[in-house]
């Protein structure tokens, strides 16, 4: 634990961090960035949450359109992480004592996991079902687990600009 | 102008609603997340859309499939984005009503809904409009100015709290 703190403080007490605090500008133009990259990631995941669900796109073969969509979120996903690491460390232990920073960084592992899951179980039958329009159950559920996580990785991160101490 | 901006977003502010709304902790944060998850939705929507018009997105599909699949659900989520601002500006009516920042996001909001929805007509009625080549240009320059101006209403939307009046 001491080691994470020593590194939480080596980040904070960078030239970076010390910028983006410092400045009046910064903070608010790396926010924006990051909820244009937020909302792309969450928007291009939930057309996919749609069709296995079997809501939205049901005339497209989930593989087709998920290799059309996944390159969107990912490349979204790398800024957005980017952009949410330099806004973390300007504020580094302030972050990480607020109970909804850290609940959203797990509700971010639990999407990517249930991703996961959905690769290595229902996805290996995925040549049988996925011209289907309503896909089977597993899948089913992973879309909707997957609307519901990102919903609330929304949420949490609309909750830290209200818990957060005065900077 | 200025005064009677002031003097309207005083009597708004005095409403029984935005009392609510002030002092309900879970309100203000509640609305900006469905507002925020559904500039989501519009925004994912218009710029998959415009990838397929650089063919970066489903060129296996007709651009008129895309759009038809992508846009008209924009529509009703506009709805609901217009909803929850609307209560976001009763309960802190001069977060908005006295700000700049806010007025430049709802011109660029004319103008990417006149955009989109021109986009959004023209593909469906004459799917092969964008075909040919001098008009595959035009209708690449709408696509990346309808992304900077939708992109601009994100940043604006976001240096609304950085520049409300004290």
């Amino acid at each position: 634990m001491s080691q994470l703190s020593d590194l939480v403080a080596f980040f904070e007490d960078s030239g970076i961090a010390e910028a983006i605090r410092e400045s009046n500008t910064l903070f608010p133009l790396i926010e924006s960035v990051h909820v244009v990259a937020i909302s792309l990631v969450v928007g291009s995941i939930l057309a996919l949450d749609l069709r296995l669900l079997g809501f939205a796109s049901v005339g497209r073969p989930v593989s087709r359109l998920a290799s059309a969509i996944l390159p969107v979120t990912w490349g979204a996903f790398v800024i957005a992480a980017a952009t949410g690491f330099l806004l973390f460390i300007s504020n580094a232990s302030k972050y990480l004592s607020n109970g909804y920073f850290d609940a959203k960084i797990i509700l971010i592992c639990a999407a990517g996991l249930n991703m996961i899951v959905f690769h290595a179980i229902s996805a290996r039958d995925m040549p049988q079902w996925e011209k289907h329009a309503r896909p089977p159950f597993p899948a089913r559920a992973a879309g909707a687990l997957s609307i519901l996580l990102w919903i609330a990785v929304v949420a949490c991160g609309r909750w830290i600009g209200f818990t957060m101490q005065a900077l | 102008m200025e005064a009677l901006l002031n003097a309207f977003s005083k009597w708004l502010a005095a409403t029984s609603l935005s009392h609510i709304i002030q002092t309900v902790t879970w309100i203000i944060p509640t609305l900006q997340t469905i507002h925020i998850l559904c500039v989501a939705i519009v925004f994912s929507s218009v710029v998959l859309v415009d990838l397929r018009i650089f063919c970066l997105f489903e060129r296996d599909e007709p651009l008129r499939e895309v759009t038809r699949r992508f846009l008209p659900p924009i529509w009703p989520v506009l709805i609901i984005l217009l909803i929850t601002g609307s209560l976001l500006i009763i309960g802190e009516p001069r977060r908005s009503l006295v700000n700049t920042t806010f007025y430049l996001k709802m011109a660029l909001l004319l103008v990417a809904i006149l955009l989109t929805a021109t986009l959004q007509r023209t593909v469906l009625a004459s799917p092969s409009f964008f075909e040919d080549r001098s008009q595959r240009l035009i209708g690449q320059a709408l696509a990346t100015l309808s992304v900077l101006v939708w992109c601009c209403i994100l940043f604006a939307g976001r240096w609304i709290a950085y520049t409300q009046a004290g």
